[in-house]
């Protein structure tokens, strides 16, 4: 539970990068990428784009596969969907507090 | 203003006696259902005990920002990911913080109150959500919901 909690902070976080973001653009088509196929294309090491990949797979927006000799990456879009989730939370929050104040200010 | 919650409401009271009601702690505390131990100070934390029924187990913990007088009131307060009771207590350090701002602007009926929060800052803003809708699959009609929401424009 605790570590559901926390997953929010990881993903805000997680998602706070362009580089990262970059990735998971990539990654959000159904298909798995290699980290050599991550690479192709980028000015950023195999070393970087691996530091970022293991960011995002710790807040669980990747997951690696593993085909063969190769880890592929792939994309889950749960963390995202409890993170809107969260948000309307916040917000249904802000609109009873609100109609609360009207009501106190109002009578 | 970009990636934040935005809430604006039209009150038939005056600005004075809205400005009142977000200030006084005690008044603050009897809409917001938070028991707070003394008045907001800018600079310094306001704590307190949630009121609010099934939340009474949640501490209120904020630091006050701003305190321009009837015009704008802020703090800053951590987010707790859950207020499920189980899981108290929380270590707020460990929880981003978010910053709540309450405008007020005179109006022919009375007040308008924008409020924000923001902070959410590390959500993608608008240009990067276009790297996500350029790209197909399923996923595009989600991180638009996402931008709909943390960019409410008035």
């Amino acid at each position: 539970m605790a570590a559901k909690r926390r997953t929010h902070a990881l993903v805000f976080a997680a998602l706070g990068d362009a580089t990262r973001l970059s990735l998971v653009a990539q990654l959000c088509g159904r298909r798995p990428y290699s980290i050599s196929q991550l690479t192709q294309g980028s000015k950023l090491t195999r070393q970087a784009i691996t530091k970022h990949l293991r960011v995002l797979e710790i807040a669980g927006i990747v997951h690696s596969v593993r085909t063969g000799r190769e880890s592929r990456f792939k994309f889950d879009p749960q963390p995202i969907e409890r993170l809107k989730q969260y948000l309307d939370f916040v917000s249904e929050q802000w609109d009873q507090a609100l109609s609360r104040l009207k009501s106190f200010v109002e009578d | 203003m970009n990636h934040c919650i935005e809430k604006r409401v039209e009150l038939k009271a005056p600005v004075s006696r809205v400005w009142r009601a977000l200030t006084d702690y005690r008044e603050f505390g009897e809409w917001f259902r938070v028991k707070l131990d003394g008045p907001f100070v800018p600079g310094q934390v306001s704590r307190g005990q949630i009121t609010y029924p099934g939340y009474e187990h949640v501490k209120w913990e904020a630091v006050v920002q701003k305190m321009e007088h009837e015009r704008l009131f802020s703090f800053t307060w951590p987010h707790p990911k859950s207020f499920r009771k189980e899981e108290y207590p929380v270590n707020y350090s460990e929880e981003p913080s978010t910053l709540v701002e309450f405008r007020l602007e005179k109006t022919a009926g009375g007040t308008l109150l924008v409020l924000t929060e923001s902070g959410f800052d590390a959500l993608p803003g608008d240009r990067r959500l276009e790297a996500f809708r350029r790209n197909d699959g399923g996923w595009t009609e989600q991180m638009k919901n996402i931008e709909n929401y943390v960019t409410q424009k008035p």
